[in-house]
Formats: structure tokens, C-alpha cells, sequence
């Protein structure tokens, strides 16, 4: 089956950030496709690198991080979520004349029409939230 | 409408300021309006407090995006359904909302009303009949 994930919680505060990424890791264990992880709300949070949790902790930034490289996984962070919320990749930096970016890897900002058209190609869309 | 239309509907359960779930629904509906699928709206719980006429922010500091909700008749966005117990739970009526209304293009451009109070009985079966469901 192929799925899109929908991700509307920062890391840490809530569980859904976790709950989203053990089901994105187990659907693709299991053979299903993830067409898409998109990001919204306070979610565009899971995809700085600038996150330093205590070492005996998760790292779920860069747990999303290995698992988009090691699936070749499409993660969007909501274009508008993440302007209101700091989170900057070099377009972003130019555009805004910010004077740093902090996007992690295997991430990209995008629009919401990304979201959308995630639910119009998959099976289905599951959204990961309070 | 496109053949492999699906219908998306999306669920506001918050109240308009006290989180940014509203709003940022709002932005979704508008954006998902230009991609020519089946959109309906449901408000329940807390949710039916987004659609409350005479909204007024200025004491919270807050950008009043109560207005945005008349425009969702131009994006062809004209299904809003209201769980009716959660507005008489919370002493409202169909009088304390905005009247929201969208023109018929096959009827002469008639305004036709865009809000169906609806029970929870018949939420339920209406959720239980789209393709795609976005909880804010």
C-alpha cells in the first residue's frame, strides 16, 4: 500500500512525532510504500539539525534523518509552517535575507499543495497529531 | 471535477486562537481549494468557536482571521458541516455564527446557504464516506 504521513507535532513535546516515525519505519519494513512525509503545524520542528537531546535520549531528528536516506524518503517541511517557526534552508536564507540555515539532511521545504496532491496519488494518508 | 476526485474533508475540533491548528487549517483549505477535489468542512467540539460572528482580537494581539471563512464560497468550498450538540453543549446557535453562503452556478448564481447543522449520528456517517480525513 502506499501512504503519505502527515507529521503535525514537534520532536519531544508529543508523541506524535515518534508514533509517525515507527509506523513510516514499520510500513516500509513491511514492503508498503511512503510516498511522502510531510511536516505542518510545530511538526516543521522534527527537521532541524540544530537539536542537541541528551545522549540517552532518541535523536529523532536525526532518526528521521537516517531513515529518509536508508528509504530514499520524500520529507517536506511546510513552506509557511516553517517560516513562521525559524526553520531555514538556503533558499529560504536568500529569500528572507536570513544569516543562517538549519534544515537537516533528507529534508526540504515545500508547499502545502505538496500535502494535497499526497493524498490525491496515495492509498492512504495518515495524519500523526494531538 | 476531475475523474480521480477524492473527497478530502477537514475536521476542526479547537477553538480559533488559543492554538494555531485553526488557522493553519484554514491555509490548507484554501491551498487544497485550487486542486479540484470534493472538500467539505466539519466543526465540532471546540471547533464550532471558529465560526462565531463578531470575532474581535485586538484585545489578545492576535490577527483576526474570522473573515477568511466568507471567502471559502469563491474556492468553491461549499459543504460546512457543524455538529449541532457540540454548539448547543456549548449555549450556541446557528444565530451566533457567521452566515456563510456560496453562489449557485447552475441555479443563476443563487446564494445558497454553505452551513448544514448536522447531528452527530449523521457526522458520523458523513466521515465515514470521504476518501481522505485532516484533523486539525
Amino acid at each position: 500500500m502506499k501512504f503519505t504521513i502527515q507529521v503535525n507535532e514537534g520532536p519531544y513535546q508529543h508523541q506524535a512525532s515518534d508514533s509517525a516515525y515507527h509506523f513510516t519505519k514499520a510500513a516500509l519494513e513491511k514492503g508498503h510504500k511512503i510516498y511522502r512525509v510531510f511536516f505542518y503545524h510545530d511538526g516543521v520542528n522534527n527537521g532541524t539539525r540544530l537539536t542537541t537531546p541528551p545522549q540517552d535520549d532518541r535523536n529523532i531528528v536525526n532518526r528521521w534523518s537516517e531513515l529518509g536516506k536508508e528509504y530514499d524518503l520524500d520529507m517536506v517541511l511546510c513552506v509557511a509552517a516553517a517560516q513562521r517557526r525559524g526553520i531555514v534552508d538556503d533558499g529560504e536564507a536568500q529569500r528572507n535575507g536570513k544569516d543562517a540555515t538549519n534544515i537537516a539532511p533528507g529534508f526540504r521545504i515545500s508547499g502545502l499543495g505538496q500535502l494535497i496532491e499526497g493524498g490525491v496519488q496515495s492509498d492512504r494518508l495518515i495524519v500523526f497529531g494531538d | 471535477m476531475p475523474e480521480e476526485s477524492k473527497k478530502f474533508m477537514y475536521i476542526n475540533r479547537k477553538a480559533p486562537y488559543g492554538t494555531i491548528y485553526a488557522w493553519e487549517s484554514l491555509e490548507v483549505v484554501l491551498i487544497g481549494a485550487a486542486f479540484e477535489q470534493d472538500v467539505s468542512l466539519a466543526f465540532m467540539d471546540d471547533g464550532v468557536y471558529q465560526l462565531t460572528k463578531g470575532q474581535d482580537t485586538t484585545g489578545i494581539g492576535m490577527k483576526n482571521f474570522s473573515p477568511t471563512y466568507s471567502a471559502l464560497g469563491d474556492y468553491e468550498v461549499t459543504k460546512i458541516y457543524v455538529d449541532k450538540e457540540s454548539l448547543e453543549e456549548r449555549g450556541l446557535s446557528l444565530d451566533d455564527l457567521q452566515h456563510l453562503v456560496w453562489e449557485d452556478e447552475d441555479e443563476d448564481w443563487a446564494e445558497k446557504d454553505s452551513i448544514r447543522l448536522v447531528s452527530r449520528t449523521e457526522m458520523a456517517d458523513i466521515l465515514a464516506g470521504q476518501d481522505i480525513l485532516f484533523n486539525f
